[in-house]
């Protein structure tokens, strides 16, 4: 079987080379790159604009974004036929292609959240560090946290309040210009499909504002879901180890997710949401008003095969439904976490209608192409690009959170902001 | 701290700056220049297509893809013939079963999925075949959208795949309007019709030419005026595949109906 | 340093030199824009002869004529006068050292792909006299009655006509 045979299936007229070549791969990856720049931007609305009830979502979501990045690389990975000459994108770019923004974007891009994320919990590793030092006995963990936390210092252990303040500053700059590099990473994302004439649904300005916008809409929500059941968990955990020692602190002083930081999270987030629907129902409108030769083959895909994918998923479930969760009055934090959770799949729908709805379609207006996601691996190929696939490119961030917040905690710090 | 027209003194000093290497880079590009000093190169391929011709045998699509080493039964294939069939309700039906690898022996259109659909010579208006391959264009949109230079365009014409640089990003694929590209099932690189660059640069046809035995499949040098078949194209009414797409293909038809997609 | 806020900058300086010097390493030296430009003809130079230097496999009919000289000469003065030797025979490759003989393709499918009648006026395939594969004699060759080098009705195979 030819690269997209297994899970391709064709009606009427197709060109004989005509698969479903990008498939679920390239449907996580604008996803998970989205997620990363929307997770940037909301911890930038913090040190940037200075929104102080956001201080305790902002370090969250900025170590969310640093434990995303090196997932954003997976699904290109698992993707690509010869992965291991990937680094050729970086070796002899060429940048009349978007794709080949990636390199010098992703790298720019991490240098920026892992810079910020130092600055951020520099006094945190240098306290560390000096106390691990002064501790008499180290155990053998005792001492690789130290080795850890003493290369992480880089040698700068001035706690002074001149040497604080510069971090900060350092900070707001960070931030500052990482809003529009985590843009331009998702940005280019959208001219990747928008600007290939050879695809009908794909070819729009729109797409890199359309991309970037939905970008942001799934980073708070996946930021603002995640801070709510990690606080929530956090004070199971604490109840369940109470049990056997009752001298430990009550949930009492673990705070619950606050309502107003969600709210006022929510706030930012129903305001991007607002542009990236008006954006996608212009796009859908014009096309169908000039209706070019494009059109009927078009509308076969958006009203009838993909109708459910498209009006019930992703515009009902997706966009109306959290729409009125968040603008009902007196919202609870319960809400929130469930409009979040559909707001991430109306973005994963949204991808998915995109990447494979660019494709349902034969480039000769003639005939479609029905896209079978895989379900078991028979293969290395269906396990890369099917649902396992995208499954552990899921999963991994939260393994990597997990990983991360054992160096770098988010709960209970003091850091340099 | 700067004032404002301290900052914009100094980044228009910064753009101009960085503005004027990267336009020399482009300037004095030695081999760009010397080639358009130079003229237009002696050869320049162009292939031309009599859909009037063409019978539907696929001797073609077979010579293709053993002169060119695809897997004979992967469904995939660097050549193809699409057969139109256009019946009284004004109906087109289009298939290409195969890529037209075993020819077209029988009335009923293949529809993938939907099956096979029965038609009865009665109810047939006009019915035609079309060969298809890479149309080489000279704006190459699959050239430009590479992210690693691994496609590329020579001096001829031809547009070529590096086989060993090719990342199977599939950028190529999606970017061709014609879909004449794939992923090479054994190779796992990006590939397609090349007008056999091999037979071509020492003299001889590409195998599609020369395993057609109407002469529906020529190839000629658009340079060199007393070529018969730039003649042709320079003297007779033919036209090319979905020329709004503005990528100039260098495959030309005779015979092109509206209905061709 | 008094200054440690310059360090994050210093590493990332570093990791930038290192992919740079890296590309030293692992890009051909002949990989650049070429005539075509950058857009174009971003590419390594030497690749080009790899793709000249394939091996050519159909050496067209005259290099037949060259030995078989009889059966070129019949085959010219017949219908099948246009149909190459290889599209039937295959392809030449090293013939006669390496494969010592070509195949002869019996099979009903190699004549069924120009002889299966189909009334497709606006082309030339109309022209073809052919048969309904169905129902002409479905399970015999093609070759038992028809002379494919010479293939007019009058050269039909005494057994069949008899």
């Amino acid at each position: 079987m030819v690269h997209g045979e297994a899970w391709t299936i064709k009606e009427f007229f197709v060109y004989p080379n005509e698969y479903i070549y990008w498939s679920i791969q390239i449907v996580m990856y604008p996803f998970m790159t989205g997620l990363v720049a929307g997770a940037f931007v909301l911890s930038s609305l913090y040190h940037v604009f200075g929104v102080k009830q956001l201080k305790e979502i902002a370090r969250f979501s900025l170590v969310f974004s640093l434990a995303l990045l090196p997932v954003a690389m997976m699904p290109l990975l698992l993707h690509l036929q010869q992965p291991q000459r990937g680094i050729n994108v970086l070796m002899t770019p060429h940048f009349t292609s978007a794709i080949a923004a990636f390199g010098i974007v992703f790298t720019t891009y991490g240098m920026i959240v892992a810079s910020e994320i130092w600055f951020v919990y520099r006094r945190f590793i240098v306290d560390s560090v000096l106390a691990l030092r002064g501790k008499q006995e180290r155990s053998a963990v005792d001492t690789l946290r130290l080795v850890i936390y003493t290369v992480l210092a880089m040698g700068a252990m001035d706690l002074s309040s001149e040497a604080m303040h510069r971090d900060e500053r350092a900070v707001g700059i960070l931030a500052a210009i990482g809003i529009p590099v985590a843009c331009f990473l998702h940005g280019y994302a959208g001219f990747i499909f928008g600007s290939v004439k050879a695809n009908a649904l794909w070819m729009t300005p729109l797409m890199p504002v359309i991309f970037i916008c939905s970008a942001v809409v799934s980073g708070i929500a996946l930021c603002m879901f995640t801070y709510i059941v990690t606080m929530e968990i956090r004070k199971l955990i604490l109840t369940w180890k109470r049990k056997d020692n009752p001298w430990l602190p009550s949930t009492d002083d673990l705070k619950s997710a606050e309502v107003q930081v969600v709210t006022m999270t929510a706030k930012y987030l129903v305001m991007f949401l607002v542009l990236a629907i008006t954006l996608e129902l212009l796009d859908l409108i014009f096309r169908g008003y000039t209706a070019v030769r494009s059109w009927d083959i078009l509308r076969s895909v958006i009203y009838e095969k993909d109708f459910t994918k498209i009006f019930i998923l992703q515009y009902g479930l997706g966009n109306l439904i959290p729409f009125i969760l968040f603008l009902a009055p007196r919202l609870t934090v319960r809400r929130a976490a469930l409009g979040s959770l559909l707001v991430l799949l109306g973005v994963f729908m949204m991808r998915w209608n995109v990447v494979i709805g660019g494709q349902a379609f034969s480039s000769s207006f003639a005939g479609f192409m029905e896209y079978r996601l895989p379900i078991w691996p028979d293969s290395l190929e269906n396990f890369k690009e099917g649902l396992l696939g995208a499954l552990t490119v899921i999963t991994t961030p939260f393994v990597l959170f997990f990983l991360v917040t054992r160096v770098l905690p988010v709960f209970e710090v003091k850091d340099s902001h | 701290m700067m004032n404002r027209r301290e900052f914009c003194k100094k980044a228009m000093i910064v753009v101009g700056g960085i503005a004027l290497p990267l336009a020399a880079l482009e300037v004095f590009n030695p081999m760009r220049l010397q080639a358009e000093k130079e003229g237009p190169g002696k050869v320049r391929w162009a292939f031309l297509v009599d859909t009037q011709k063409c019978v539907g045998c696929g001797f073609c699509v077979k010579a293709c893809k053993i002169e060119n080493e695809i897997p004979y039964d992967a469904n995939v294939t660097r050549t193809w013939v699409e057969r139109y069939v256009v019946t009284r309700d004004g109906t087109t039906h289009i298939d290409s079963p195969k890529g037209a690898r075993d020819g077209f022996t029988t009335m009923k259109i293949d529809q993938n999925k939907e099956g096979l659909l029965d038609i009865s010579p009665a109810d047939i208006e006009k019915a035609f075949f079309v060969p298809k391959l890479c149309n080489q264009c000279d704006n190459p949109p699959c050239v430009q959208v590479c992210p690693v230079g691994a496609t590329y365009q020579t001096v001829d014409g031809v547009v070529l795949v590096d086989r060993n640089w090719c990342i199977g990003c599939g950028y190529c694929i999606m970017g061709c309007p014609y879909s004449v590209r794939f992923f090479h099932p054994v190779y796992h690189v990006a590939e397609k019709c090349n007008f056999c660059y091999h037979r071509i640069s020492q003299g001889m046809k590409t195998a599609c030419v020369d395993a057609c035995p109407f002469g529906a499949r020529r190839i000629g040098n658009l340079r060199d005026q007393d070529d018969p078949v730039t003649k042709i194209i320079m003297t007779q009414r033919v036209n090319v595949l979905k020329e709004e797409y503005g990528t100039k293909p260098q495959v030309f038809y005779l015979g092109f109906s509206k209905e061709v997609k | 340093m008094k200054n440690h806020v310059w360090r994050p900058l210093f590493v990332a300086l570093a990791i930038v030199g290192c992919i740079l010097l890296i590309r030293t390493l692992l890009v051909p030296s002949d990989f650049g824009a070429h005539e075509r430009g950058y857009m174009y003809g971003w590419h390594r130079k030497s690749n080009e002869a790899e793709w000249k230097a394939v091996r050519v496999k159909y050496r067209t009919a005259k290099v037949c004529w060259g030995c078989h000289k009889d059966k070129y000469d019949v085959i010219r003065n017949s219908a099948h006068s246009a149909i190459s030797c290889e599209n039937c025979h295959g392809p030449n490759y090293d013939h006669p050292n390496d494969p010592v003989g070509l195949t002869i393709d019996r099979t009903r499918s190699l004549c069924i792909r120009c002889h299966s009648y189909l009334p497709y006026k606006a082309s030339d395939r109309s022209n073809i006299r052919g048969i309904n594969p169905q129902t002409h004699f479905p399970q015999a060759e093609c070759v038992l009655c028809h002379i494919p080098h010479n293939p007019k009705p009058m050269n039909q195979k005494r057994e069949v006509t008899s």
